[in-house]
């Protein structure tokens, strides 16, 4: 286990130092300079050889890549081009918005989805399991910032409930995180369900109840026990849906989070902030994918780690 | 068939009798009765039909040309037009679902946009289905360092969420020469295929792996069959079943990337009419009227829908006993 983990967590490495490689040569390979930008008025040849001079940019390509990777290391990913400010100091202000929204939403999802699931596997092929399989398709087929439109069409546009722009107020906050939190719901409402309709057809849990246990205990303390290890890996992939659905949900809702920010910076072309956030990404993603690998072997001995 | 230690009844030996009697039916066939049966699929294939269709014959079907603008003079708002129920003071009865806000046709751009959507539907994930499956067999059939590298390349691969990675590569190409090609158009392809190959190839691989043990494919060998007639005959129809199943969920996943995409204003480029550049457009009016954004919302919602359900009944038909459990 402990000699798994190690290798796990070398593993992160290469596959950031790939996503990195990734990053890099696309940025380059995006066209225009970004001294071009007024047309009108070019800068002299002198001023852009001077400022290739003060960024590295005209040292050979590996160099660079050295010295983009030596900063992405200290987190450090330049200046915005738009912006008067670092890269790094942008994603400080602005990510922890994305997070508390993330992780409201997943709260939200696992509070209706685990009950509801449950429930629909104790009630299988009824009105009830029906209604919640109707719910987990809608929800996971549906992408979220369609959803997004409709919510704002049917509460905020028409019966005037809850405003439609902003951050900040618990009203404001309402529609995003329900939106956000839908897919995930869903597909943690469809999970749960398969799983507990598996589980509940055990030999142990008919164990349970042969030696007279309350129905309840045998529910809870043996079924659902058990039917959690298959949802429990579905988080890590989730931090990953929450991270990229909320740049499309904050972009909806106008949720001043480090997810707009992304798609504000692909609108302006604001390579350094692009690439910071998109490497901030992947490493969250890595890291939540590899909590998730390392947690499943420790919840479930039955499974064989390190293959 | 399991064996019966009693004399069998009347009824049973009917039953069997019946059974013989049946016209046979090869496992295709078995499956696409069962789909047949299956309601929610075949509404979603009528759906994907009549919008397939409508696609193909855009020209033809719609009334006006999705790039044409009808401004007028003398109205309050010279180009935005309600849809027929819409505020009746700015409804156009010639624009039945109104016009967007510099007087594009909606109804006339919603069926040019199916086009688009049909094409990144099938073209990426037919690269997909080739790549994928291609690599996938001789990974899993051969093993060895194509494994090794096939197996490395997906856990890179694996670490991004697929949306994340096509907007990095069209927010930074978009504007190089290859993302001029066709509008934009081939890049998105590239962009789709590189993304999801990688998942349909490890399916594969891992559907050759178990089936490349079982006894007709020793026997193939043992008549003295080559590598590539056992690949082609024998593994690759065995293990399309789930291929088929993955490919109907991932021409759905296109269209949505598509949409995304459009929505965020990196897609195929203006002005061509596309449900997601649509909804991008829509989005800005979205105070003086909604319906610009909410139609491509819609029509986009009843595709993903459709393409779901046919997805599901393929995979309740081309394996029964996965049904009720997923």
């Amino acid at each position: 286990m402990t000699s798994y983990a190690i290798q796990r967590v070398l593993l992160l490495i290469p596959t950031l130092f790939f996503v990195a490689l990734i990053t890099f040569v696309l940025a380059r390979a995006a066209p225009g300079s970004p001294f071009d930008k007024n047309q009108d008025r070019p800068l002299p040849p002198a001023a852009i050889e001077r400022l290739n001079n003060v960024y590295g940019l005209n040292k050979p390509m590996y160099e660079q890549f050295v010295i983009f990777l030596g900063n992405a290391v200290r987190f450090e990913f330049g200046s915005s081009f738009v912006r008067d400010r670092s890269v790094s100091d942008i994603i400080k202000s602005q990510f922890p918005v994305s997070a508390q929204l993330g992780v409201q939403a997943l709260l939200l999802a696992l509070t209706i989805a685990l009950p509801l699931g449950v429930v629909s596997a104790l009630r299988h092929n009824t009105a009830v399991d029906y209604g919640s399989l109707l719910f987990a398709t809608i929800g996971t087929t549906i992408p979220s910032f369609v959803l997004g439109i409709f919510a704002i069409y049917i509460f905020a546009v028409n019966l005037h409930w809850l405003p439609v722009f902003g951050w900040g107020t618990w009203d404001k906050m309402v529609l995003p995180t329900v939106i956000l939190s839908l897919g995930p719901m869903a597909f943690l409402t469809r999970i749960t369900r398969a799983s507990m309709l598996e589980a509940i057809r055990q030999d142990y849990v008919r164990t349970a109840r042969a030696k007279g246990l309350a129905e309840r205990t045998v529910i809870v303390g043996h079924a659902m026990k058990n039917a959690m290890i298959p949802v429990a890996t579905v988080l890590g992939p989730f931090t990953a849906f929450l991270i990229t659905g909320s740049f499309l949900i904050e972009t909806v809702f106008s949720v001043p989070g480090i997810g707009r920010e992304f798609v504000r910076s692909i609108g302006s072309r604001d390579y350094p902030l692009i690439m910071g956030v998109f490497l901030l990404f992947a490493f969250i993603i890595a890291v939540a994918n590899l909590t998730v690998d390392l947690v499943y072997g420790m919840l479930d001995p039955r499974i064989k780690v390190g293959k | 068939m399991a064996t019966v230690d009693r004399p069998l009844t009347g009824a049973e030996r009917a039953a069997a009798l019946n059974v013989l009697a049946r016209k046979q039916r090869s496992l295709a066939g078995d499956a696409f009765e069962r789909l047949r049966k299956n309601r929610a699929a075949m509404l979603g294939l009528f759906i994907i039909l009549v919008a397939g269709i409508a696609a193909a014959f855009a020209p033809l079907v719609a009334p006006f040309d999705p790039l044409t603008t009808f401004d007028e003079a003398g109205r309050a708002n010279p180009s935005l037009r309600e849809p027929l129920w819409g505020n009746p003071k700015y409804v156009d009865a010639r624009h039945p679902f109104g016009t967007d806000q510099i007087g594009r046709d909606i109804l006339s751009r919603l069926i040019w946009g199916a086009r688009v959507s049909m094409v990144v539907g099938f073209v990426p994930v037919a690269m997909v289905f080739m790549i994928g499956v291609s690599i996938g067999m001789l990974a899993g059939y051969r093993g060895g360092r194509t494994d090794q590298l096939l197996m490395r390349l997906t856990d890179i691969i694996y670490a991004f969420p697929d949306l994340l990675f096509v907007i990095i590569i069209m927010a930074t190409l978009r504007n190089h020469w290859l993302g001029e090609i066709l509008g934009g158009l081939v890049l998105l392809f590239g962009a789709i295929a590189i993304v999801n190959w990688v998942g349909m190839a490890r399916l594969v691989r891992g559907q050759v792996l178990s089936l490349k043990e079982k006894e007709y494919v020793e026997a193939a060998r043992t008549i003295g069959a080559t590598d590539l007639r056992i690949m082609a005959n024998h593994l690759l129809p065995n293990s399309l079943s789930p291929v088929i199943v993955a490919v109907a969920f991932a021409i759905p996943g296109a269209i949505l990337t598509e949409a995304a995409l459009g929505f965020l204003g990196i897609g195929i480029k203006p002005p061509t009419a596309t449900w997601g550049s649509m909804m991008n457009e829509g989005y800005q009016v979205f105070s003086t009227t909604p319906w610009p954004v909410m139609l491509p919302a819609i029509c986009v919602s009843v595709l993903m829908l459709s393409f779901t359900f046919v997805g599901d009944g393929l995979r309740d038909a081309l394996d029964p006993r996965m049904k009720g459990t997923q």
